[in-house]
């Protein structure tokens, strides 16, 4: 059968082990990926005939602004997974984007200001790409706020679902509607990307990133998919099992003794 | 339960009917979201001078601050009381289509405050220095926008109906997704104030509005569903 690899990637204890060996296998890759471009970026790469080395931000700067709405899109898709076919495993996913996006959403508000200082000459200015950018922070923390204030967890999970899915159908009407409030109010801003006649030796370091934040974010959601996992499922006799043979064994008789996560109870 | 004896229409001009006569009972609850549009916009010319061609340069935000504000304000007792008391459970297992029944709550939400609030900008607008010529437009601008908040507010309402004290959540949740809403309405009302061709931000507020009257109703039905379990 072709859907049997997904049902059995929404099996927690498939999933939970499944993403324990998966963690290095993009961990090593995001490091090794991300010094190369910060090496490539921050020391090969030429200053800008315009801004000088002020521009190298963009090299944290577009790769977190990038994926802080890739999150988004993974947490509805993964919300709506689960809202559809009931799936644990990926409600548990959709519940880890939300701290992973919010704090990438936060980091390229924060590189997005530190890099505006210098070219536009404040902090902020009501640049359409910023302003929705914090728009998009404020759908983060509403989406956490709303999970936050449930206790039943499948309650958290199926209404935090729906609001993803709501916002991801806003999230678009909400970036375009900004940018034509703010064309409607002032010329367009100092600063345009020629993304095509960006040369290769700057344009490579900032792929390199690209890849690497994915890499990162990746390993990042699949270590918070297991940590969401081992709460939920805490009582399940699969995770007892799966914590019993990844734990060195004392050397007296397990019967008896409690194990270093004091939550295991005996089958 | 058959075959429901009345029809989807039957079934929503009498919810709404029941919804208006509680409402009027309560008048004082009811009028609360007015007098707190009048009391915001009235704080405007408050905190800034009273000069007339400054507050007729804000008065656009000081009228859609106000009503996204006091739309927001109603929006907690939407669901509140008839989750607690049944009446959702009911509706959700009367055999008619549950978002259709949602749309006539949200409807009375929209009867409540969005019409009032309709009616009586006017008075606020002129209070904030905008000429007779700018009322239609504004007007115009206030109906298609107050439809779209109730209906964005509503699915708001639903998902935190379970939640204890939802306040500033509801706000969190419900303000980023309105803020075409507001871009929207505030450009129509600040182009029919300095008497400009108001068309493409009304056409945008009512292509919000359609959009919001079609795709709101499902999201609000799954939402109330998930707090009734």
């Amino acid at each position: 059968m072709a859907w049997v690899w997904f049902h059995r990637f929404g099996s927690p204890p498939h999933f939970y082990r499944l993403a324990g060996k998966l963690v290095p296998w993009f961990g090593w890759p995001a490091a090794l990926l991300c010094l190369g471009g910060l090496i490539g970026g921050l020391l090969l790469a030429p200053p800008d005939y315009q801004q000088g080395d002020g521009f190298r931000i963009i090299y944290v700067h577009a790769p977190a602004a990038w994926l802080s709405l890739l999150v988004y899109v993974v947490m509805a898709s993964s919300a709506a997974v689960g809202l559809i076919w009931r799936m644990t495993v990926a409600h548990a996913v959709a519940a880890s984007c939300a701290v992973i996006g919010a704090s990438f959403t936060a980091l390229a508000l924060a590189t997005g200001m530190l890099w505006g200082r210098p070219m536009w000459g404040t902090y902020w200015e009501w640049d359409p790409r910023l302003t929705s950018e914090l728009l998009l922070l404020f759908l983060y923390l509403g989406y956490m706020g709303l999970r936050s204030a449930m206790d039943d967890v499948g309650r958290a999970d199926r209404a935090s679902a729906v609001l993803a899915i709501v916002g991801v159908v806003n999230v678009p009407i909400i970036h375009y509607s900004v940018i034509w409030w703010n064309s409607l109010h002032q010329a367009p801003s100092v600063m345009k990307f020629g993304r095509p006649t960006m040369p290769a030796a700057m344009l490579v370091p900032l792929l390199l990133m690209l890849a690497g934040f994915s890499a990162y974010f990746l390993a990042l959601l699949l270590v918070r998919a297991r940590g969401e996992l081992l709460r939920r499922e805490r009582q399940a006799r699969w995770m007892a099992e799966a914590l019993l043979a990844t734990t060195p064994r004392p050397p007296t008789p397990p019967s008896s003794t409690p194990t270093a996560t004091g939550q295991v109870k005996p089958c | 339960m058959s075959v429901p004896r009345v029809g989807l229409a039957g079934a929503a001009v009498a919810l709404i009917a029941r919804d208006l006569r509680l409402a009027l009972r309560r008048s004082g609850d009811t009028l609360q979201p007015l007098g707190f549009f009048l009391v915001v916009t009235t704080l405007f010319p408050l905190a800034l001078d009273p000069q007339l061609s400054l507050l007729r340069d804000i008065a656009p935000a000081a009228l859609w601050v106000g009503a996204l504000l006091s739309s927001l304000l109603a929006l907690d007792l939407l669901f509140r009381e008839d989750a607690q008391d049944g009446t959702l459970e009911q509706l959700a297992l009367c055999g008619l289509p549950f978002q259709g029944l949602l749309l006539a709550k949200t409807a009375v939400h929209w009867l409540l405050t969005g019409l009032p609030l309709v009616l009586i900008a006017p008075l606020a607008a002129i209070a904030l220095g905008a000429p007779y010529e700018a009322m239609p437009g504004i007007v115009a601008a206030l109906l298609l926008g107050t439809v779209a908040l109730s209906l964005i507010g509503a699915v708001g309402a639903g998902l935190t109906m379970s939640v204890k004290r939802n306040g500033s959540l509801l706000a969190l949740l419900v303000l980023p997704l309105a803020v075409p809403v507001l871009i929207f309405g505030a450009r129509a009302s600040a182009l029919a104030i300095a008497g400009e061709p108001l068309a493409a931000p009304l056409y945008l507020l009512a292509a919000i509005a359609v959009l919001a009257a079609t795709l709101a109703p499902l999201a609000l039905a799954a939402a109330v569903r998930i707090g009734l379990e």
